[in-house]
């Protein structure tokens, strides 16, 4: 799983010209994907963690490489290997400068995220976290816009500082750990901590997944690195690394310190749906496509950090169809922001219009994702957010009902953003612009036919988690 | 025909794709043809279904194809449900609908973008029989938001012109805010029930006791989502707007076939709002004052879409009595006579438009009926029907609606009695403008004038034909034939039935009869005296004072609406994105750095200000606090 990453880093610098190593990129990105798809086809949903491989790495510490995929940890992974490949050709027909490092950080952040989505241990879990931040912040810094130097050191250093919070966390379950110690994700299962040893762990974890996600008022840096960092970089940051925090609870709090989580969720929640509505008005307020979607996805990610708090089947399997729903649309999205960009070299939408006329496939492309990421029924997002309110509902109908608040302002804003970029009579701006290229318009093909099919049969996605989050939710044993 | 089930929705979908793929490969004719005729398939299996139940009362054809979703105890198939109310909405849909596609090739005719119009017509087809078809609630509401995005897509047609895109997206909105009560409806449904598919979920409903509070709450939210839909008060503003689409949708879409969602939804409904007097308590309200005040709304108006417009959503009002007063069959019965007299009315409408070159204003028209005979004709039996003259299809069917209201509340009744007075008074104002009088318009407009080709007086003459003898499925007693549509629809009606009130008596049914055609005539003479002996024109909207300008202003609802929600939620927006998002918590987070920046200053010798330092560090710190943890 790991090698084809890898492989990849090493591949990309042989090649001289920018199209054979994008081309080259693309291809073992897909073979990584391939690879994914053989293991989903051996899964067994019902066998519990799987692909295990454990090895000691520092043995009198209890160190080990332990690597494992349940359902949870397999989704997370497709979920990588099919984006990464998606977000490599977005970069084709876009000059790139120094396009080796470029590509090689990619496959570095895809390295690091599959290392995060399959360990089992905790140390190793923290140190593919931290390796994760160290492409995306040089992608960033050295590929990003405007003012890209305070902004990345902002986004660094907020999120590392919460990283650390996490490692102390990870160090006491440690320590509690009997005998030699160990890191390995079974012991801290068995682990019985008291209530308020948890209750003081779910804040050091809390703060490391909040800000990744992020959950409102941790949020500050994302709308800033979101906008400021390149096309492949806002989608690696959007459609995968932030899952990693969502990941995160599933996996590292709900079975570790189920007593934690459950004396908090409430506040988690407050949390969550107050950033659906705060983001979501902060979305009607943006002239600027990207910031736009950047802050709509602090109102979706907040919905299913919700659900995930709702500590029910129905709103952890919401949460997990979500991330692989919300993934792909934000990949779709900034790459409509990309196009847009690319042609345009002018992000505020009042200086748009009319670009219906000029360019059909690109408007049904932008319709449909725009569609997926207000939810309407047989795309992806409804799916997903149909579970996650349900879920939310079940804990209390009235954070449900503000959490449902989404789904009127989604539309406020996405439709806003359609008229004012797409609709209305041509402009100078709609005329002058460049039809989308064969690789653009496959793109967003791919894209706009996986929302529909998962939206249309969702099941084989579905089938998969189940089994894991019930066992995860049984693991932990509480409730709301 | 079970077989062919699928077949129903998916030759619509068919047809969309078609176009929407083809798009310009497609020779305009042929794609106009294509979409017709994938309409008239899904009627043709339509017909053989109603054919099939029509022998057996007990037959419910049901076809589950895949479990969509599932987690814990939740599975959801995806599965068709036929049954006799749901045959019925299939004939409406695919009939009126197959009559409004064919039409619609004629109308169109001059657009260049025709491909793409077939593709969004059947394109919401396919949606309205999703939603009549779906066996659960999820999949209702497929088809109710998808029927909602195609309404969008068909009011912003021409999407050149903002403020057409501004009605569209207003229509997609609001609805919107009506589906998440149909949501949170949906989920307290699953809660309680533990499942979304109706047969289970009505099995279990009608088990709990009478007037249960969660039904009470479920039946209000549900209703909320028809308040969006069907237009009722307050969530009815965008329907008028809705008028910028092409005419033929306003028709299908804006008329005959997606407003009704909501009522054949509390239709489908009825075992659980039977059982929640106070919810339906609500909804005859609600449906009263919308019907009164849109008719009211209605009597000043000058364009010739909004009439109608405004007269969709007070008929809307009448059938959403007839469902708050438990007459289930009888709100049904008014959607299948309302889609043949409405659509008809609003092809007529695009009729004229279309010879007036795009005009819409009845100030500028009149003295059409020698130029467009048939149009005339088909129009005048259209307002005859809305107007509830015996023996057209309005008639029966609001005067059953009325008799139902009189045994619920005589209050309600005379109410609902003077709307139907209102209603004849401005439809006949609306006949009198434009057909007859003098010719108002431009000598440019009067040159062409033109009776519509064929393709749009046949549909015309078909659903007057249609609005003639359509009422006759539900004859009063009084006529001592039998009632069909209450005798078909009884099996799924049973529970409403068994709850339901008395009976009005002959005596009341006759005076009915005789007061309507007295005030009938009274209304056509007084309009004709006004309009046409007089020849009076509305005055321009500047001129009107008092009462008929709040009137004319729609009683200043959306100037509310904007003052109230739309603009507040604006300027809030932006000023906490001002005041508490970068003025407040980014302050917030800045100043941590800010702080530590003047305490590392301090600390410069064991700085470098280099990353790759800080990172080292880090890591070394890391492993050194790991030591010294082994070693205690």
């Amino acid at each position: 799983m790991f090698l084809f990453p890898i492989l990849g880093m090493l591949v990309v610098r042989l090649l001289s010209d920018s199209k054979s190593t994008a081309r080259a990129a693309l291809l073992l990105s897909l073979v990584s994907l391939a690879d994914t798809i053989w293991k989903l086809s051996m899964f067994n949903p019902a066998g519990g963690v799987q692909f295990l491989f454990d090895q000691y790495w520092v043995e009198n510490l209890g160190i080990s490489f332990k690597f494992g995929l349940d359902g949870v940890g397999l989704i997370m992974v497709l979920l990588t290997n099919a984006l990464v490949p998606l977000i490599i050709y977005s970069s084709f027909d876009r000059e790139i400068k120094d396009f080796k490092n470029y590509f090689s950080l990619i496959f570095l952040m895809q390295f690091a995220l599959l290392g995060v989505f399959s360990s089992l241990d905790g140390f190793l879990f923290y140190v593919f976290w931290e390796l994760a931040l160290i492409p995306i912040w040089f992608i960033c810094l050295l590929w990003g816009g405007h003012d890209r130097v305070r902004i990345t050191l902002k986004f660094f250093i907020y999120t590392l500082s919460g990283s650390l919070l996490m490692l102390v966390g990870l160090i006491y379950l440690y320590l509690q750990t009997p005998g030699t110690h160990s890191f390995d994700i079974n012991s801290f299962y068995e682990l019985a901590l008291n209530q308020e040893q948890q209750s003081w762990l779910f804040w050091a974890f809390f703060a490391a997944f909040a800000i990744k996600i992020p959950i409102f008022p941790f949020h500050t840096w994302q709308p800033d690195t979101y906008t400021t960092a390149p096309t492949q970089g806002t989608m690696l940051l959007s459609g995968i690394m932030l899952k990693m925090g969502l990941y995160g609870i599933i996996r590292w709090m709900l079975p570790v310190i189920p007593l934690g989580v459950s004396e908090w969720s409430w506040l988690a929640i407050l949390l969550a749906v107050t950033g659906i509505i705060y983001s979501s008005a902060m979305a009607i307020a943006q002239k600027d496509f990207k910031r736009l979607i950047a802050y709509s996805s602090i109102a979706h990610v907040g919905l299913i950090a919700a659900g995930i708090f709702s500590l029910n089947i129905m709103g952890l399997q919401g949460a997990v169809y979500q991330m692989i729903s919300h993934g792909v649309n934000a990949v779709g999205l900034f790459f409509i922001s990309d196009i847009l960009l690319h042609r345009m070299k002018d992000r505020t939408m009042n200086e748009m219009g009319g670009l219906a006329h000029s360019s059909r496939p690109f408007a049904i492309g932008f319709m449909i994702i725009l569609l997926g990421s207000i939810a309407l029924p047989l795309t992806n997002g409804f799916i997903g957010e149909f579970m996650l309110l349900s879920g939310l509902f079940s804990v209390n109908a009235w954070v449900a009902m503000f959490a449902g608040l989404i789904v009127i302002f989604g539309a406020v804003y996405m439709l806003r953003a359609y008229q004012k970029i797409m609709l209305g009579a041509e402009t100078e701006a709609s005329a002058s612009f460049i039809p989308l290229t064969i690789n653009e318009k496959v793109l967003i093909g791919i894209i706009s036919i996986i929302i529909i099919i998962t939206g249309v049969y969702p099941k084989p996605l579905l089938d998969i988690a189940g089994p894991s989050l019930q066992a995860i939710l049984n693991q932990a044993g509480v409730s709301i | 025909m079970n077989n062919l089930l699928w077949l129903i929705p998916v030759l619509p979908l068919l047809g969309f794709l078609i176009n929407g793929i083809g798009n310009k490969h497609i020779p305009p004719a042929a794609s106009g043809w294509l979409a017709s005729l994938t309409v008239l398939g899904s009627f043709i299996i339509s017909a053989g279904l109603f054919m099939q139940l029509l022998h057996d009362p007990a037959t419910v054809v049901q076809a589950d194809y895949f479990q969509w979703m599932n987690a814990g105890a939740f599975d959801l198939n995806f599965g068709f449900l036929v049954d006799r109310l749901s045959v019925i909405m299939l004939l409406v849909i695919t009939g009126v609908g197959f009559l409004i596609h064919v039409y619609s090739i004629g109308y169109m005719s001059h657009e260049p973008d025709y491909a793409r119009y077939f593709a969004y017509l059947n394109l919401f087809v396919f949606f309205m029989l999703v939603l009549v078809l779906g066996s659960s609630y999820v999949l209702m509401f497929v088809g109710w938001e998808g029927v909602g995005l195609c309404s969008y897509l068909l009011i912003g047609f021409w999407f050149k012109n903002q403020n057409y895109n501004d009605a569209a997206k207003k229509a997609f909105i609001m609805n919107r805010i009506g589906d998440l009560g149909f949501l949170l409806g949906m989920f307290l449904i699953f809660q309680t029930f533990g499942s979304l598919e109706y047969d289970t979920v009505f099995a279990s409903a009608s088990l709990l006791p009478f007037n249960e509070p969660v039904l009470t709450a479920i039946t209000l939210l549900l209703f909320i989502g028809a308040i969006g839909k069907s237009a009722q008060l307050p969530l009815y503003t965008w329907l008028p707007d809705a008028m910028a689409g092409p005419t033929p949708v306003s028709a299908l879409i804006h008329a005959a076939t997606m407003v009704t969602a909501g009522i054949y939804m509390v239709v489908r409904s009825n075992v659980l709002y039977v059982m929640a007097p106070f919810s339906s308590e609500i909804i005859a309200v609600v449906g009263l004052v919308t019907a009164v005040m849109a008719a009211l709304i209605g009597l000043k108006q000058t364009d010739i879409k909004k009439v109608l417009a405004y007269s969709t959503v007070s008929q809307l009002g009448f059938m959403v009595v007839a469902l708050g007063t438990g007459a289930y069959t009888t709100a049904l019965f008014h959607v299948i006579t309302h889609a043949f007299f409405k659509a008809l009315l609003f092809l007529c409408a695009g009729s004229v438009i279309h010879a007036m070159g795009g005009e819409q204003d009845v100030r500028r028209m009149g003295g059409l009926k020698k130029a467009l005979p048939v149009t005339h004709f088909t129009f005048l039996i259209g307002t005859l029907a809305i107007a509830g003259a015996p023996p057209f299809a309005g008639f029966f069917s609001k005067d059953e609606i009325l008799a139902n209201a009189y045994i619920h509340s005589p209050l309600m009744f005379a109410v609902l009695a003077i709307t139907a007075i209102i209603t004849a008074v401005y439809m006949f104002r609306l006949y009198f403008l434009t057909f007859h009088g003098t010719f108002r318009g431009t000598m440019h407009q009067k040159d062409h004038l033109h009776e519509s080709p064929a393709t749009m007086t046949v549909p015309l003459i078909i659903l007057a034909v249609l609005s003639t003898i359509g009422g006759f499925i539900g004859m009063p007693e009084i006529f001592h034939a039998p009632h069909f549509l209450n005798d078909f629809m009884r099996p799924v009606t049973a529970l409403a039935d068994a709850y339901k009130g008395g009976h009005v008596s002959h005596m009341f049914e006759y005076i009915l009869i005789g007061v309507t055609l007295v005030i009938l005539a009274a209304v056509v003479y007084l309009t004709h005296k006004k309009y046409v002996t007089d020849g009076h024109v509305p005055a321009r909207d500047s001129d009107l004072v008092g009462i008929q300008r709040v009137l004319a202003n729609k009683f200043y609802v959306d100037e509310f609406f904007n003052a109230v929600f739309t603009r507040p939620m604006d300027v809030l927006s932006r000023l906490s994105y001002k005041w508490i998002e970068l003025g407040l918590i980014d302050k917030i987070v800045n100043s941590f750095g800010t702080v530590t920046n003047g305490t590392s200053s301090m600390l410069r010798f064991s700085q470098q200000g280099n990353l790759g330092y800080y990172l080292f560090a880090m890591v070394f710190a890391i492993m050194l606090m790991l030591v010294y943890m082994l070693v205690i």
